[in-house]
């Protein structure tokens, strides 16, 4: 968390460049006024910052290790750092979102939380906090996706949340979206939605890209303390939505000499009507209540993304993304199943680290970059692969 | 008034003159249940008496709208409905129909098309207004009003059990035609009959002297809740109640015979 200004974060209004904005019904105005109202004030009170510190530390094991994977290093032809988000409670960067959002719930007088899911993974960091405040929990997931996802559909109702499918639309992440704001809509007083990335309308990315940059913020310290410097060369991270990312590249914004390296996710190829690189494939447009980078159909209909990834196949990124996309300011590279999927492989074998398959992308852009020796490179590795290994198992190639 | 005068009036205005009270805004979702009955629905509303109609675009993801509504949507679409085929079907609208027509959407699809192309074509084939629940204020000041001024379009904003009363205020201020007065906190279709809650909250904006007309919609879905809802407004509206009698039987004399029902059962 901090007050960084800056040209690429959110400005008065919401917006990030000519990204963002709160496009929302009527229905939900009180909601979301009531949290952008607040949500600053609240983040920025000593309270707030004393609690949230306490439970990155004590909760979720922060600060998550820089760690210098030197085999890897090798092949790649440059020194490369691991950001250990994979070692987060719940196994992934997502649970630094949710404690904060929690403790801004509790700030906000709210008794019930709603979350959408795509893999999981968002869902179980959300059931997770609520456990933990004894909150009541509803999870939205796409009827397709807990199917898929079996094991965390469980791991979710141990932790004593409720999991309900979304059946509308193509029953995945974006109709649990849908579904969870539906909800909202006819629940407007007690209840707070924790979306999981920086999606959604003003003050959501914000909000979560704040409570997510806790992982630029230890990157610099660390690697102060490892190489007498704050700034690396490149930092990559994967984007689906985009909170990983937007983490890991925060604090790092304004600092033209750090390159910012976003990986989508390709799928089987940009070209072949299966892949989730949104800034390839998409064009401006409005989802889930602001405008940005969307894929969609000729008449404006959001199409179904694809990509190995759970964690990736979401049809838009969050605006944040869209402006460093826009600007320039972050290069964007795909990276395929294919890629990934090796990738992952080769990192498990290297370093003894299985990555969840959605960090496994940025791995795998480390291949695409013509780096000096000397370059020194932060990827954010966002999650672990053990919710991935039937995924492995199925890929096969190990 | 002189007859020219009354030609260029916007049709909305226009109906609230010639009826004073217990407006009848029907809604339904274009290209359903099939893909090519929009007109004649629209041309069926007119004849069982109604005095607007609301014509929505299907999106693939529209978060306002309950079940009902959305599985309207979705059939639309995957019959192959679009925003261009939309105004191809409303080419002869003007010839059939002289009611005022709405089109109710999301902002995606139509900033797909082109928001200043999409007005042209409004205004060309006879549309009145526009309903854009995700279009936020801010921005329809900034960016919008001016298009649709341009094109003789009016907007329609809602207000909620939930909007403030400076909001409100700032709503009437912007608004033309009419203010859509949404029935309670939910999506459409989700709750049926009037509570005494939501007789307080129509109480309540109705005693704000508003200077626009006002359709209280979301609920409303026969002789009963219409009437009550009309005691607190100029008039209400109809949307997934129509929608789920079109699903069973969309001819003319079924829409006739509905609309009647609920106006004078």
């Amino acid at each position: 968390m901090s007050d960084v200004q800056s040209k690429y974060l959110v400005d008065q209004r919401g917006y990030f460049g000519k990204f963002g904005g709160a496009y929302i019904p009527e229905m939900l105005y009180p909601n979301v006024e009531e949290l952008k109202s607040q949500y600053l004030e609240i983040m920025n009170s000593h309270a707030f910052r004393t609690d949230f510190v306490k439970l990155l530390k004590d909760y979720v094991g922060r600060p998550t290790p820089l760690y210098h994977a030197s085999r890897l290093s090798e092949v790649v032809g440059a020194k490369v750092y691991l950001k250990r988000e994979d070692l987060c409670h719940t196994g992934a960067h997502k649970v630094n979102n949710t404690i904060g959002q929690i403790l801004m719930a509790q700030a906000l007088g709210k008794k019930r939380i709603i979350a959408e899911t795509g893999a999981g993974q968002h869902g179980v960091a959300t059931a997770t906090v609520c456990a933990l405040m004894g909150l009541e929990c509803t999870v939205y997931m796409g009827e397709i996706d807990m199917a898929r996802q079996k094991p965390n559909v469980e791991r979710m109702k141990i932790l004593g949340a409720e999991v309900r499918p979304a059946t509308s639309g193509s029953k995945t992440l974006k109709d649990a979206t849908n579904e969870a704001m539906r909800h909202w809509i006819n629940n407007p007083k007690d209840t707070h939605y924790i979306i999981g990335s920086v999606v959604g309308p003003h003050p959501y990315p914000d909000m979560v890209a704040r409570f997510q940059s806790v992982i630029s913020e230890e990157i610099k310290w660390q690697l102060e303390e490892k190489e007498g410097k704050e700034d690396p060369d490149y930092v990559f991270a994967c984007v689906g939505g985009g909170s990983n990312a937007a983490g890991a590249f925060y604090h790092y914004v304004d600092k033209e000499n750090v390159k910012l390296v976003a990986i989508e996710a390709s799928g089987l190829g940009n070209d072949s009507g299966k892949s989730a690189a949104t800034t390839a494939l998409g064009k401006e447009g409005v989802l889930h209540g602001s405008r940005s980078l969307l894929m969609q159909t000729e008449d404006g209909q959001v199409v179904e993304p694809y990509s190995i990834s759970a964690g990736l196949d979401y049809p838009g990124i969050g605006p944040f993304h869209a402006h460093l996309f826009d600007s320039g300011r972050a290069m964007f590279v795909g990276a395929t199943d294919e890629e990934a999927m090796n990738a992952g492989v080769e990192l498990s074998k290297l370093e003894g680290i299985i990555p969840a398959v959605e960090s496994a992308h940025a791995l795998a852009a480390l291949h695409k970059v013509d780096f000096k020796p000397t370059d020194i490179v932060v990827v954010n590795l966002s999650g672990r692969g053990d919710k991935d290994l039937e995924t492995y198992i199925k890929w096969g190639k190990y | 008034m002189s007859e020219l005068r009354k030609a260029k009036m916007n049709r909305i205005d226009q109906a609230f003159i010639d009826k004073k009270k217990d407006l009848l805004n029907v809604y339904f979702t274009a290209g359903y249940p099939n893909l090519n009955d929009t007109l004649e629905i629209a041309k069926g509303i007119e004849k069982g008496g109604a005095d607007l109609i609301e014509i929505g675009i299907p999106f693939s993801d529209p978060v306002a709208d309950g079940p009902t509504i959305q599985e309207s949507s979705t059939k639309a679409l995957a019959s192959g409905m679009t925003l261009k085929l939309l105004f191809e079907q409303l080419k002869d609208l003007r010839k059939d129909v002289t009611l005022p027509v709405l089109l109710m959407g999301y902002i995606n699809p139509v900033m797909q098309y082109g928001f200043e192309a999409f007005c042209q074509k409004c205004q060309e084939v006879g549309v009145d207004g526009l309903i854009l629940p995700d279009l936020p204020m801010y921005e329809y000041e900034e960016m919008y009003k001016a298009v649709l001024e341009k094109y003789g379009l009016y907007n329609v904003f809602l207000i909620t059990p939930q909007t403030s009363e400076e909001r409100i205020r700032k709503i009437d201020e912007l608004s033309k035609g009419f203010i859509y007065m949404v029935s309670s906190a939910s999506t459409t279709g989700a709750k049926s009959g009037i509570s005494e809650e939501q007789i307080e909250y129509f109480e309540r904006v109705k005693a704000m002297n508003l200077k626009n007309k006002l359709l209280i919609g979301f609920g409303i879905s026969n002789h009963e809740t219409f009437s009550k809802a009309c005691s607190y407004a100029d008039g209400a509206i109809i949307g997934s109640a129509f929608i789920k009698l079109v699903t069973v039987d969309a001819s003319s004399s079924n829409i006739q015979q509905y609309i009647q029902s609920v106006k004078n059962p």
